[in-house]
């Protein structure tokens, strides 16, 4: 049992070794000349301006994870859809369910909106907006 | 500096490691994309399947940072000599140039009254080998590259500089 413990702490030893000897090989051997220029953000030759982090608009985060999603059937469709003459009906049936399942979720995100980039069916707050959607605006709303 | 580099008076053990290093660092030089003109058509197709860099060990970067060899393939305009410098700059050492074609070695067409080019890439950067031709066949610059490869050989790492 000891012996097979021998073997993991070989294997482990062997991955710290293999890591850290070239990068103790390129150390005694490269050339080292930093300067500002070189250690300065790559950018095509060109000075970079301002910081990389950015504000992201949250929105798209509900975006990506619809994309997500349908990409994904996409991606199990299409092999189904170039062998369907071989598989049958069952997996004809499965692949049913397997949609219905995601227009399940589909006609979610619908519902709430999330489709939509500006959300109709949300309150945005309190005040005199917060109801601005509910209704479509007519001359009397306005009066 | 390196931590080896230029430290070591010349002997059979240093002279064999430097032979070492020669060839670790000459068969194997990539080379940063730098196409400004119609050379570097002539260096796609020499990094294409019919005269393929790569069996001389030569594989095309995007970035400075991964290249050895900063090919100046085309005319380099006064507005671009400042990124060519930058780019140079920001390339790993041990790092080297080759300026490709006339325009890169000399301003070419552009040599009298191109008041937009600089006359020769070595104003800017130190270069290694000068590949003449407007622009030059691929097998000029596989020469040239061999050429470089042969100098990369010849260098001695290890050795302290005697002068």
């Amino acid at each position: 049992m000891y012996r097979d413990f021998g073997t993991i702490f070989i294997f482990i030893f062997m991955g710290v070794v293999l890591v850290y000897l070239p990068l103790l090989i390129q150390k005694l051997v490269a050339p080292n000349n930093p300067n500002p220029d070189k250690l300065a953000t790559y950018e095509c030759g060109e000075e970079s301006e301002g910081s990389a982090w950015v504000q992201f608009n949250i929105r798209f985060y509900v975006v990506a994870l619809i994309f997500l999603i349908f990409d994904v059937e996409v991606v199990f469709l299409f092999p189904w859809a170039v062998v369907f003459n071989d598989l049958g009906i069952l997996a004809f049936i499965e692949m049913a369910i397997f949609l219905v399942i995601l227009l399940i979720g589909l006609a979610y995100v619908w519902k709430r909106s999330d489709l939509d980039w500006v959300k109709y069916n949300v309150k945005y707050g309190r005040g005199r907006y917060a109801n601005l959607f509910e209704k479509p605006n007519t001359v009397e709303d306005l009066k | 500096m390196g931590v080896l580099e230029n430290k070591f008076q010349d002997n059979v053990v240093v002279a064999s490691l430097d032979k070492l290093l020669g060839w670790a660092r000459s068969t194997s030089p990539w080379y940063f994309q730098f196409g400004l003109a119609c050379c570097a058509i002539e260096m796609m197709a020499s990094a294409a399947s019919r005269h393929d860099l790569e069996r001389i060990g030569m594989m095309p970067r995007s970035s400075p940072r991964q290249a050895d060899v900063m090919i100046v393939a085309g005319t380099v305009t006064m507005k671009m000599a400042l990124r060519v410098k930058k780019l140079y700059e920001q390339m790993a050492d041990p790092k080297y140039v080759i300026s490709m074609g006339s325009c890169a070695t000399s301003g070419g067409p552009y040599w009298q009254h191109g008041y937009h080019v600089l006359k020769g890439v070595d104003l800017v950067v130190p270069v290694d080998v000068y590949v003449p031709g407007c622009p030059p066949r691929p097998e000029a610059l596989i020469e040239g590259l061999i050429k470089l490869q042969e100098k990369i050989q010849t260098e001695r790492p290890l050795t302290r500089d005697l002068v």
